[in-house]
Formats: C-alpha cells, structure tokens, sequence
C-alpha cells in the first residue's frame, strides 16, 4: 500500500467527436493496490482501462504508466508485465482453446507448459481441445481469465470479470482476484455488481458520466457519505411514546413502525443510541440493524453527481 | 522478429484450417494445367514450346485470379479483427503495431508463395513429365515470381481497404472495387482515351508512364516480353516497347509500391483507436 506510484493519470479527458467520455479524470495507483471501478456502462471505466493500457490517447491531459506514455510503442516492454480481460471477450472462433493460449503465451514469451495449468485453474481442462466456436459465453469469459493471468503478470486489469459467469464461477474469480492481491499484486476490477467487489477493494473509484465521483477506501466513502443507519426496534406499543421521549435528546430520526420504532441516525452515532436502546431492558424485543450498503453508497455519489450536473444547468441558465 | 514469426505461423495454420490454402491451389492449379493442355494443342505455324505458350496464356488469367486472390485474403485482416473484438486483446500484448501489420503479411506472402509454387509450378511438371519439353522453364519461373510480387502488391491494397474501413461489408465491397478498377477499369479509360484522342491528349511517353504505374500492366507486359518475338501481343501493354522494360525498371516500380502501401499501411494502423 505504501509502495510508489504506478499508474498516474492527470487530468484527462477523451472525446470522441464531440463525445466527451472523459472529463478531467486524475487518478492514482500504486503498487500492490486493489481498485474497483464502479459506474454506469457509459460512465466511462472502459475508456478509463484503455488509456492505461495505451490502446488509446487522451485528448488532453496525460497518462502515465511506470514513467512511460503507455500509448507509445517505447512502453511495449511494459506490456509483458499486463494481464488484461476484456469487457467482452472474444477469440479465433477456429482454434481451440489450447491453440488460443499457446498463441497469446508465445507472444509474451511465457514458457508453455503453464498452459496446462492456466487451463486446469478455470476448469477448461476438458474443453481445450475443442474449437472456441462451441464455447459458451462462460467457457469464452474463462479463457479470457487464463490469458489475462499468463505470466504472472504484475498488474492484472479485468473489466467486468464476472458477466457471464455463474455464481459458482464469479466467487472463483474473486478467490483469485483475492490470492492475487494478496500476492502484492496491483489489481483494476471494474464493475457494475456492486455487492460481490466489497470484500476485494482497498480503494473504490466511483465513476459517473466520464468523472470520478468519488475515490477512496470503503471507510472513508462511508464517512463521507454521511449515510444513515436503520436500527428497527420492535417492542410493545404501549412503550412507544416513553420510549420516544428518551431518545430526543439524540441526533436521530425516530418513527414508528408496525411492532415498534425505526430510527434513523449517522454512522457516528450508531453506538450512542444503541446503547440508550440497550438500556431500555426488557421492554424491547428486538433489534435490527441494517448497516448502509455498498449500493448505497454506489447510490448516493451518483445521486450527487446528477445533482451536481443540475445545479451547473441552472447556474447556466 | 519473434512476434513476426507466430503471427505469420497462425495466419499460416489459419489459411490451411478454413481451407483457402488448399482451394488456391486446386483454382491455380487447374486452370494451369488446362490452359498448358491447350497450349500443347497443334497451334498452326507458331514453333514454341509448351510453357512458353503457357505463360503468355497463364499471364492473362493470373492478372485477373492472383489479385483477387490476394484481396480475398487480405480485406478483412483488420477490420475483421476490429470489428469481432480480438484486435483489442492482441494490441494488449507485448507487441508493436508494425510487427502485426508484418507478420500478417509475412503469413499471407507464404500462402501465396505455396499455392503459387504448388499450383503453377505442381502443372508445369506435370506438363513437362508428361506432355514433353522443358524449354522455356526459366520464362514460367519468372511468370511464377512475378505472380507471386503481383499478389503481394494486393495484399497490401486489401490490407490499406481493411485499416480503412470500419465494417467488413464495406470492407468487401470497396476491395472488389478496387481490383475492378485496377485490373478492368484503368485499361479501359487508357484505351478510350488513347483512341478518342487520336495520340493528342496524351503523349505515348504519358501513355507508357501511366501504364507501368498500374502494376497489373506492368505484370502483363513483364511476363509477354519476357516471352519475346510475342509480335501477337493482343493487349494494349503491346504499345510499351520492349526496350523500355528492363528488369531494374520493374523491380523499382515493385518496390516503390510495396514500400509505399506497406508505410501507408503502417501509418493508418498507427493511428487507428480501439
């Protein structure tokens, strides 16, 4: 985590036409980070993956890769060190499995016998010598993971591992996300699921409309966020109106609900009125307490960048 | 060099899985061998051998055949691999831009050189075994390797259509435009202007220049001059005289195409975004 930075991008943008894709995206990552790209489709993480693989230019702005413009054929000794999957993976239809990993492990000169292995590791050992046109999506999405993970590669970029795949098969994917981040390896995922990437992520990047939202660990986006807790009280109605007036004096939204009270209060805050609930003693029955997801949070950035957007309309006008 | 090497290996592999290899030979090879038969027939009082006859008859079908050929191969190495989504994975890899462009041409100039060799070369033996006389093997040879420069001239256009384009459909369509023009069309206008305008709009030196720019032409004339004492030549390349046809002119004009598309090529696909 405190190693140096690899990547740098600073303040890019990327139009097509007169499309802007990207708006001034600075960004940071280093060694041995595990990022989630979170976002829309069209919020811009594909392009954001292409610049840093050098597959295409900024428009303005710069890219950085290990001190090199990756967009330059100097930065090509840089590319062994890449494994990359593709949004949508897809393959010579006419060779086989085996055929297409030999082929890609040739150009980044890996020796060939990890192939076997590779193969074996996404569970294609029975598939490889057949032609990829009988492949289904899920076996194509698995391929493509075992060349991403050819040679080892430093830095392990995957966008949208996980479509395709079943359920089965997406934990799999995130045990070895996991092993490979744990390994030191500096990992770029993006996604749209956002429940499964919470366990993988020191840092999550949220993109919305070819910008960056918001950036930083889970923790602190919480923080941030400032979003609320629900804790669910059940107990008899009776209490409701005693229970009400105990905890006024605290910084939190109390309703009733069906069976009890429902109350809303910060992060920060949760333990205080936990323990004001606790004291009640018998007459509470239960308690629930639901926690801000990650959704939310996903939720509440890109609330607040529309919002934002808006305001900017207006100020326009 | 290496990464040259395995992609003109897999296009190799390509071309003799989905069969096209094996097809170029069988087209190239029996339209050679019939168009020797023929010219083993009696052919009233011209004394020449077999394959000397053969390749004036060969040239005027391989102007047509090898172009198109190349095209065919080549039309859609880029587009397609655009639009089907594997150019993306490919340009990920520790490789540069030229060194694709490179090793698919390295790949298509084999299949070329082998159906060409196998093809031509498979019917002259067989017509030298069986129908009789070797005499004019050097002429075939040359008629062979200019078959095979020819080609490579058309790779390189299909190549230059395929970076071009953005969808395969368009891609095919401008490729059969393209060998139209250069094999049909550019004779033609030449031939209607020279007549319209009676030798005054333009010059016979204009004329010759203009034709040895189109390399179809200069294919043709290459290889009937090559089989001199053609006083029969039916084609207008008949206008070019011989002396203006040494064999350092043509290899330079080859070359100034080759290494002109081959840039150009090269240049485009630097260029093209993902």
């Amino acid at each position: 985590m405190s190693e140096s930075i690899l990547i740098s991008l600073d303040n890019v943008t990327k139009r097509y036409q007169s499309n802007t894709v990207l708006e001034k995206v600075s960004l940071d990552i280093r060694g041995g980070e595990c990022i989630v790209l979170l976002g829309h489709n069209g919020a811009g993480k594909t392009t954001l993956i292409k610049l840093i693989l050098g597959l295409i230019s900024p428009s303005e702005g710069s890219v950085c890769v290990l001190g090199f413009d990756p967009s330059k054929e100097r930065a090509n000794i840089l590319k062994k060190g890449f494994g990359y999957l593709p949004e949508r993976i897809s393959f010579y239809e006419s060779m086989t499995g085996m055929e297409v990993l030999r082929f890609y492990a040739k150009l980044k000169s890996t020796p060939l016998d990890t192939c076997d292995d590779l193969l074996e590791r996404v569970g294609l050992t029975e598939a490889k010598n057949r032609p990829i046109q009988t492949y289904s999506k899920g076996m194509k999405q698995r391929l493509g993971l075992a060349q991403a993970l050819l040679g080892d590669p430093q830095f392990l970029i995957l966008d949208e591992p996980t479509s395709g795949l079943d359920p089965v098969l997406r934990r799999q994917v995130y045990e070895l996300v996991n092993s490979k981040c744990a390994e030191g390896k500096t990992v770029i995922i993006s996604s749209h699921s956002l429940k499964e990437v919470e366990a993988q992520a020191d840092r999550v990047v949220i993109m919305d409309q070819g910008r960056v939202v918001a950036n930083g660990s889970l923790p602190q986006l919480y923080e941030q966020a400032q979003l609320q807790v629900n804790i669910v009280v059940t107990l008899d109605v009776q209490y409701t109106e005693q229970v009400i007036k105990q905890l006024s004096g605290l910084l939190a939204t109390v309703t009733t609900s069906k069976g009890g009270l429902s109350i809303d209060c910060s992060v920060t805050n949760k333990m205080i009125v936990l323990q004001k609930v606790m004291s009640l003693g018998d007459i509470v029955d239960d308690i629930q307490i639901k926690l801000p997801k990650l959704d939310d949070i996903y939720l509440h950035y890109i609330g607040r960048a529309t919002h934002q957007v808006e305001t900017l309309n207006g100020e326009q006008l | 060099m290496k990464a040259i090497y395995i992609l003109a290996a897999k296009e190799l592999q390509d071309g003799l899985r989905n069969r096209w290899v094996i097809s170029i030979i069988l087209i190239l090879g029996s339209l050679a061998l019939l168009l020797l038969l023929l010219s083993a027939a009696p052919g009233g009082t011209v004394k020449a051998s077999v394959l000397h006859i053969g390749v004036v008859n060969l040239t005027s079908l391989s102007v047509y055949l090898i172009p198109l050929i190349a095209l065919m191969l080549s039309f859609d190495a880029l587009v397609g691999e655009f639009e089907r989504g594997t150019m993306l994975l490919l340009l990920t890899y520790p490789l540069a831009r030229w060194q694709i462009i490179m090793g698919k041409f390295a790949g298509h100039l084999l299949i070329l050189a082998i159906t060409i060799t196998l093809g031509y070369g498979g019917s002259a033996l067989f017509s030298v075994l069986y129908i009789g006389g070797s005499a004019g093997w050097e002429q075939y040879a040359l008629m062979m390797l200019s078959s095979f420069m020819l080609g490579a001239i058309f790779l390189l256009v299909g190549y230059l259509i395929s970076v071009l384009s953005y969808d395969r459909s368009v891609a095919i369509a401008v490729a059969i435009g393209g060998w139209l023009f250069f094999v049909v069309l550019y004779d033609l206008a030449l031939l209607g202007v020279l007549l319209a305008g009676n030798g005054q709009i333009i010059s016979e030196n204009v004329f010759t220049i203009l034709m040895l720019i189109n390399p179809t032409d200069l294919y043709r004339a290459f290889n009937i001059s090559s089989v001199t004492g053609s006083e029969s030549i039916t084609h207008i390349v008949g206008v070019i005289k011989a002396s203006e046809l040494n064999l350092t002119l043509i290899i330079s004009i080859f070359f100034l195409w080759l290494t002109a598309l081959l840039s150009l090529v090269i240049w485009r696909f630097q260029r093209r975004e993902v």
